[in-house]
């Protein structure tokens, strides 16, 4: 089936050549661009940079529980976060404090099980886990990947 | 029967008269061989490092300064890897093909003019032996993937086998009309029939017709190296790797290696045909003109090279890898027609004398 009105096949022939030239020219002046600006490298030389390495705003390490200047953290132990989980990751223990309201008592993140998929975080009414950018986090013992987030004083940043 | 002209070549025949023809073949051999296994190296770190930057990458860092080191460590332990060799395979077919493609390259180093006289031999039909040998590599990659007993293999080889003669086509058209502008088919008349300033290199001459017959030798070399995005007789997402699927250790490094050597004989004839090979380029102000005067050929030769090297790797780490249709379409009604018309007018610009 030949198309009514199409071009006759020079003139088809020249405009794909030159389409497809200047198509062409267009990728690579974006590579080049690439090439000659090493300020855009991203690759990071990491054993050696330790000190000075900076991940990026968007990676995601382990959870930990921000304070503020008072040392005090956002949790209300509703429990949300918990529900939130995939893994069972994380437990709320609730207490009671002399009121009688009820408070957090210990909030046991286990490591081991988390995959760091950010649903406690998004979950999270009061903003107050996140997760950190801390990304050595390799130890002997699995018993030593469980941590209570409210106790650690925030060494786990 | 083409002794070598040069310092080196008199000194020798001073020396030794009556031996003089056997050390010199032997020197040209030994150099030859000394830069077909160095080149690669240098060439598969050149590729890490540039493909690592048009990618926003660093490449290899840790062997050697920068990793220069890496290509040599990866040679060593291809070298030590045990050789396979796959049930039912044809065993001597097997191990002939990664000869070919080798040898080719390195036949073909033999007539490339690195300056006046630092060239091995210089028949009178250069052009033609060129065409002829780099016939080989194809029958190598044949080989390989008739002999591997594989169905990747077998269907790498016959793409790259179509693609190659297919391509190789242009490839000759392209040197033919440079042989009939010239006059010539020999590669070093040819570089000095572009003597002059740098205005008088092929790729300037002929209004718009060299820069055009530069273009298609880019195109159809990059396809008769079977470099992206002509790569589809690797194609590692399709076939696996294609012919060299089944190859191992030193076999493997044999194809590997040959490729890139037969891509600097590429760019090489590139600069020969359409740069002016060893020739200093000349602009026409007086004191830059000395100082490149002053550059030896061979140093020129090389810069010259290792540029159109850099557009080859340009290409690779920009362009998507075509499909067969696709690529069999560029040939037999894109290319080849423009070719046969470039061949035309070239000869009619060449009879009005419009060749500037």
């Amino acid at each position: 089936m030949k198309k009514k009105n199409s071009p006759p096949a020079v003139l088809l022939y020249l405009s794909k050549c030159s389409t497809g030239f200047l198509s062409l020219l267009k990728g690579m002046g974006v590579t080049i661009s690439y090439f000659v600006q090493p300020g855009k490298i991203v690759t990071q030389q990491y054993p050696e940079n330790r000190d000075e390495l900076q991940m990026m705003a968007r990676f995601r390490g382990h959870l930990s529980m921000p304070r503020d200047e008072k040392g005090d953290h956002g949790c209300t132990a509703c429990g949300i976060c918990e529900k939130a989980c995939p893994n069972g990751s994380i437990s709320v223990l609730t207490t009671k404090d002399i009121s009688g309201r009820k408070i957090l008592g210990k909030y046991v993140y286990r490591l081991s099980q988390c995959t760091l998929c950010n649903l406690c975080v998004e979950s999270c009414p009061y903003n107050a886990i996140s997760m950190g950018r801390n990304f050595e986090l390799a130890v002997y013992d699995r018993e030593q990947l469980t941590f209570v987030l409210n106790e650690t004083k925030g060494e786990l940043q | 029967m083409y002794p070598l002209q040069n310092g080196i070549g008199n000194l020798i025949r001073s020396l030794f008269p009556e031996n003089a023809m056997l050390i010199n073949s032997t020197i040209s051999i030994i150099s030859l061989l000394l830069l077909v296994s160095l080149l690669p190296v240098f060439l598969i770190w050149l590729e890490r490092k540039v493909a690592a930057r048009f990618q926003a990458r660093i490449g290899p860092m840790r062997v050697g300064y920068h990793g220069l080191l890496q290509s040599t460590a990866d040679g060593l332990k291809l070298i030590f890897k045990e050789i396979l060799k796959p049930e039912g395979a044809d065993t001597f077919v097997f191990f002939l093909a990664p000869i070919l493609p080798a040898s080719a390259t390195f036949l073909v180093m033999a007539i490339l003019p690195f300056d006046h006289h630092l060239q091995v031999a210089d028949p009178a039909g250069g052009v033609i032996y060129v065409i002829g040998i780099s016939g080989l590599s194809i029958l190598g990659i044949l080989l390989a993937g008739w002999a591997s007993n594989n169905k990747y293999s077998l269907l790498g080889a016959m793409r790259s086998g179509a693609q190659m003669i297919s391509f190789e086509i242009s490839l000759a058209l392209v040197m033919l009309l440079i042989v009939m502008i010239t006059g010539t088919a020999s590669l070093r008349e040819i570089v000095l029939s572009q003597q002059g300033s740098v205005l008088d290199w092929w790729i300037f001459k002929l209004p718009g017709l060299g820069a055009i017959a530069f273009l298609m030798y880019m195109i159809s070399s990059t396809a008769e190296l079977n470099r992206a995005p002509f790569d589809i007789s690797e194609a590692e997402s399709e076939l696996t790797g294609g012919f060299a699927t089944e190859y191992s250790g030193i076999s493997f490094a044999m194809f590997f290696f040959a490729e890139f050597v037969n891509m600097f004989v590429s760019a090489g004839i590139a600069s020969t045909f359409f740069l002016g090979g060893f020739l200093a380029p000349q602009i026409g102000i007086g004191v830059i003109d000395m100082l490149f005067l002053l550059i030896p050929g061979f140093i020129w030769f090389f810069l010259k090279t290792f540029a159109v090297i850099f557009l080859y790797m340009w290409f690779r780490w920009t362009f998507p890898r075509l499909r067969v249709d696709q690529l069999m379409y560029l040939e037999w009604k894109m290319l080849l027609p423009a070719n046969l018309i470039l061949l035309m007018a070239a000869g009619y610009f060449m009879a009005m004398g419009w060749v500037l």
